[in-house]
């Protein structure tokens, strides 16, 4: 983890919360990944639905603390609200739910759900004409488990949609052995490359580089 | 005359075509009757391949940017092998999406159990905010596509190879009040209507139609429930699906609720819905021995 400033306020944000949903080894590996994401994400705390923004869709659902601070540090809601987390009080729960949180895409914590809905984002897009937004799904390794993840890898490798960006955090959490998720990802037409998922740099030219197919960062934490 | 399955489909193209806030999602299932569709605007006719979860999810990505998706295959894959999709993607998320179902329980009789779908409606039921439309005509299946495509809840229409005799003009979202009487109150829902109308013969009984089955007209119900506490619920789906919903709206006064429907148990032997019909005494014979032996 490179602990930069933006690193250590977003640390202290995590550190406001509690609870056995913090699902600390998720929210940790997830850290680096979204932060150096949303410093390039097109998106705009003050108007959250605004049509021409990138959409990231955290498709696993789980140890949203992360996202949550992310989400804070750049101005999507109040910090404060990071202390009310999972309370009667707050709108920050266990999982996240759209309907509540300015800048969560989808409400997610059942898993595989997400990444067929980013297909369909991805397809809605390319309907719109929204041509430059891209489409960034977060998975993991053990989310990974679940079959309807790998229905929609299938058909958007066959539908070759570019817009399109898996970002699988391989923190090693899957008991089932996946072997190399990138090269899973490539059989299935997918332009996949794992990175250190702690290397801001190497983390940055992944999501940069694009393709004629959906692209996959495999970070690895 | 066009059946339910082939209007819903010529209904969604044109719909389709006008509206270019519409979505299309297949599973490999009616190709033909959409692609239409797909030489129109394949940005927005997508046909996923086999992948019922991932077709509900991709249709839940087009909704969440501002599409009305329409999603069809065959009930017991659109109902039942993704209904945490449409439960949490849909319902949960507070989107719309139009669910339109071919094969209906017992529609694809010789096909066995695998194909059967009796508990579709009772498990989309479960999810709050969801709609049911059970069209019992090729003309009412058209109305009820045009008129909820884009009604911003999750709405799940079910087609059948069973049609009543002649279409009634109806109300979408309410109950038709087909004829009146003292002595019995029957709610026929959607294909059932034509059999149970066959199987009053002589029984004085006030007649309510329903094409909305979730939420059920409870108001209309409670108004036009004749006096006496005898009721009868007629339904294409599992005994006992609507039941509840009919037992609220009449909580009022006293009832006594005969459920007649499709029988909970796995259907084993292959035939058409005609020989599953007469065998579990759905049939118009068997509808009027129960209602016979119910109000003595």
């Amino acid at each position: 983890m490179e602990i930069t400033s933006a690193t250590a306020e977003l640390l202290e944000l995590i550190g406001r919360a509690s609870g056995d949903e913090k699902h600390d080894a998720s929210s940790f590996s997830t850290l680096d990944v979204l932060q150096v994401l949303y410093e390039m994400l097109r998106v705009d705390p003050a108007d959250p639905g605004w049509e021409e923004r990138d959409r990231f869709l955290l498709s696993k659902g789980h140890g949203p603390l992360a996202y949550y601070a992310v989400l804070a540090y750049n101005g999507f809601f109040p910090a404060d609200e990071l202390s009310k987390f999972m309370t009667w009080d707050g709108i920050l729960g266990g999982h996240p739910d759209r309907g509540r949180v300015p800048g969560v895409e989808v409400s997610t914590g059942s898993l595989g759900h997400g990444l067929p809905m980013a297909v369909g984002v991805a397809y809605a897009l390319r309907a719109r004409g929204l041509d430059t937004q891209r489409v960034f799904v977060l998975t993991g390794d053990a989310e990974l488990n679940e079959g309807s993840n790998w229905e929609a890898i299938m058909h958007a490798g066959s539908a070759q949609l570019a817009n399109l960006t898996a970002i699988v955090v391989d923190n090693g959490s899957s008991n089932v052995r996946l072997g190399e998720i990138a090269a899973k990802l490539r059989a299935f037409g997918w332009d996949a490359a794992g990175v250190d998922g702690r290397d801001h740099d190497a983390l940055r030219e992944a999501y940069l580089h694009r393709s004629d197919r959906p692209t996959a960062v495999v970070a690895v934490v | 005359m066009t059946a339910m399955r082939q209007q819903a489909m010529s209904a969604v193209v044109d719909v389709f075509e006008r509206d270019e806030n519409v979505a299309v999602i297949m599973a490999d299932i009616s190709l033909d009757y959409l692609r239409r569709a797909v030489e129109h605007d394949p940005r927005r006719a997508i046909n996923v391949g086999i992948m019922e979860q991932s077709a509900i999810g991709v249709a839940a990505g087009f909704a969440l940017e501002g599409y009305h998706p329409i999603v069809h295959t065959l009930a017991p894959f659109l109902a039942e092998r993704p209904l945490e999709q449409i439960k949490l993607d849909f319902g949960y998320q507070g989107l719309g999406g139009l669910f339109i179902s071919a094969g209906a329980s017992y529609d694809y009789g010789e096909s066995g159990g695998t194909h059967h779908a009796g508990g579709d409606v009772q498990a989309l039921g479960s999810i709050p905010r969801l709609e049911v439309l059970v069209p019992g005509s090729a003309r009412e299946t058209d109305a009820l596509v045009r008129a909820s495509y884009a009604n911003g809840r999750p709405t799940y229409l079910r087609t059948s190879i069973v049609e009543n005799d002649a279409p009634l003009e109806l109300a979408p979202g309410g109950l038709t009040v087909v004829r009146r009487g003292r002595d019995l109150t029957v709610v026929a829902a959607g294909p059932f209507l034509s059999r149970t109308l066959a199987a009053l013969d002589g029984i004085d009984a006030t007649v309510l139609y329903a094409t909305t089955l979730v939420p059920l007209d409870a108001a209309t119900l409670a108004r036009e429930a004749a006096p006496a506490a005898e009721i009868v619920l007629v339904e294409p789906v599992y005994e006992g699906t609507t039941a509840a919903q009919v037992s609220a709206a009449l909580a009022h006064r006293p009832t006594r609720l005969l459920s007649i429907g499709v029988p909970r148990r796995f259907l084993k032997r292959y035939g058409t819905a005609e020989q599953h019909d007469a065998d579990l005494g759905l049939d118009v014979g068997g509808i009027r021995e129960r209602i016979r032996a119910f109000v003595g």
